[in-house]
């Protein structure tokens, strides 16, 4: 066993952790998944098989919350993807110096603290006379009342559309000048090499983006958690990954349906793990797992 | 890309304006946090330091910011700390090391950088329970540094990959153990990658908002995000001191991201969260 001596000495603390808080979240959420724990059976939970994902399929309101996490991860990503190949085509193709201040400004969303992003966002919806869309729109109500849904996609897209910027932006980079000048020779206009040559060469970085965000806008809720907390009113703005964990953990409700809560959020964990070994398998698994340069143990 | 021919100049208007919505409101927070009273972007008050009151009084049964802050400066730098120090350990024996189900961990790392961890909260706050971490900063650090691990190791891989063995292979045959290639060979000539996955580790362990909200109860052990948040949540709000804190929080962040632009943009350019 000395042969092996020296992996697991460096392999220890990140399995450790990984194993402490990435596995056993997956395992504890699949079993308490199947149990009726609560904050009152939290010592001696009793297994109710699968109860709670029939409390799921019965529950009213089931379809409501589906309907909006279908409608929140499809506008978010489509303002996502389409401002993140506008942003990375318009920084690409003025003076480096702008297009490099264009993509900074557009990463603050995503360093700034969550918290304080969406205090920005509460102070200029606030009504007029103080907050600036407000003021703007001549509206008398926050805008968070009044238009919820616009500002929660507006707020995760400002937030996720550097992600694509960033990707097709290294994307165009990588194109080889020839092409350009093939087209430049052949009289495309400016529009016609965007259309004709670099979209179609960013075909695998759109799709990637998308698979990517899709997942984590799945299971994402912080900013709405934040912004409207469902909210306004009843269910308006809760989404699948909210709902899940406001059953469970929520300080109102006294964790009451903690086993319910981790029925749904067993659903999201399902599908994660199998999209992420999906993009595994689309994304060329081999290549990246070559074996190690120094063979001595 | 060519670069746009003149006639198209225009377009550099249509990208300023495009980056309005951000540039307004961080002015926004900076007048709302030095000023009285602000009417769209336009301050309508006094310019005062009453915003700032709460750096030297409690505001409202809250604890005094310095404790907060205090805990936020511990969090971020251990996360980090960790972080750093764990992925590049694990990675150097994925990299440079033979082991039976090297293929499978490294395949189970790329697994877990792709899979959304926010889905595992609710289980990890059973968990923290069960082991009498709940409610302590150990415990959320722990579950903060775990969870940035898979980028880590993924990031440090990529860096050791890249080192020319030579070097190595020199030492080895000189006797060299292998623990001490690691820190004096090895790590060295990573820097570059160390100080990226520190950046990124910091600055993702400083906002972290749904952890410490989640797992932290009692307000001696709150962190930065969870101390905003309950100005948030008033009935209503003093704008303007709120806008202060945001500002006092911010600050580290808005200097780091001053002094490395660029180098910040490479970081982000790896993908990690949507």
């Amino acid at each position: 066993m000395r042969r092996y001596a020296a992996p697991v000495i460096f392999l220890l603390p990140a399995t450790c952790l990984i194993v402490a808080f990435f596995l056993a979240p997956v395992v504890t959420t699949l079993y308490l998944s199947l149990t009726d724990i609560s904050v009152i059976t939290f010592q001696n939970p009793q297994w109710v098989g699968m109860g709670n994902y029939a409390t799921l399929l019965r529950d009213q309101f089931i379809g409501r919350i589906v309907l909006n996490t279908a409608r929140y991860v499809v506008l978010t990503l489509l303002f996502n993807v389409g401002m993140g190949l506008v942003l990375a085509l318009l920084s690409s193709s003025v003076h480096q110096r702008w297009g490099d201040q264009l993509r900074a400004v557009w990463l603050l969303p995503r360093i700034l603290p969550p918290v304080v992003y969406v205090l920005i966002w509460q102070g200029l919806a606030r009504e007029a006379p103080y907050g600036l869309i407000g003021t703007i729109t001549g509206s008398s109500t926050s805008w968070i009342t009044a238009a919820p849904w616009a500002v929660i996609v507006l707020a995760n897209g400002l937030v996720g559309a550097s992600f694509g910027m960033l990707i097709f932006t290294s994307a165009i980079r990588a194109i080889p000048a020839d092409l350009f000048y093939a087209s430049a020779v052949d009289g495309a206009t400016t529009l016609q090499t965007v259309r004709r040559v670099v979209l179609p060469l960013l075909r695998w970085p759109i799709m990637f983006v998308t698979a990517y965000q899709t997942l984590s806008l799945l299971t994402s809720f912080e900013y709405i958690l934040l912004l409207t907390d469902g909210g306004p009113g009843f269910y308006t703005t809760t989404v699948w990954s909210l709902h899940a964990y406001k059953l469970a953990l929520s300080q109102y409700f006294g964790n009451v349906e903690f086993g319910l809560g981790a029925a749904m959020a067993a659903v999201l964990v399902v599908i994660g793990i199998v999209v992420s070994v999906a993009y595994l398998r689309i994304f060329n698994f081999r290549a990246l797992v070559a074996e190690p340069k120094i063979e001595v143990n | 890309m060519p670069l746009l021919p003149p006639r198209w100049r225009l377009l550099l208007v249509a990208i300023a304006a495009l980056s309005l919505p951000i540039l307004s409101g961080l002015a926004w927070l900076l007048l709302t946090g030095w000023f009285d009273q602000v009417h769209g972007l336009v301050p309508t008050g006094r310019l005062g330091p009453d915003n700032w009151r709460f750096l030297w009084e409690a505001v409202g049964g809250r604890p005094s910011v310095w404790i907060p802050l205090r805990n936020s400066l511990i969090f971020s730098g251990v996360v980090a700390t960790v972080v750093v120090l764990a992925s590049s350990m694990a990675a150097y024996a994925i990299s440079r090391l033979s082991f039976p189900g090297r293929a499978a961990y490294l395949g189970l790392v790329l697994v877990l950088h792709a899979f959304p961890a926010v889905s595992l909260i609710i289980a990890i706050f059973f968990i923290l329970r069960r082991l009498g971490l709940f409610d302590t900063l150990t415990g959320v650090i722990l579950v903060k540094a775990s969870l940035e691990l898979p980028l880590g190791i993924w990031l440090m891989k990529g860096f050791f990959d890249y080192l020319s063995w030579e070097m190595e292979m020199a030492a080895l045959v000189d006797g060299v153990s292998r623990w001490t290639l690691f820190w004096r060979i090895a790590l060295p000539m990573v820097r570059p990658g160390l100080l990226a996955l520190g950046t990124f580790a910091l600055l993702s362990a400083w906002g972290e908002f749904i952890l410490p909200f989640t797992l932290i109860v009692s307000n001696q052990n709150w962190l930065m995000s969870a101390y905003l948040q309950t100005f948030l949540g008033e009935a209503f709000t003093d704008f303007g001191m709120v806008a202060a804190v945001g500002l006092f929080y911010a600050v580290p962040v808005i200097v780091l991201f001053l002094l490395g632009q660029r180098y910040l943009l490479n970081i982000y350019g790896g993908g990690v969260k949507g």
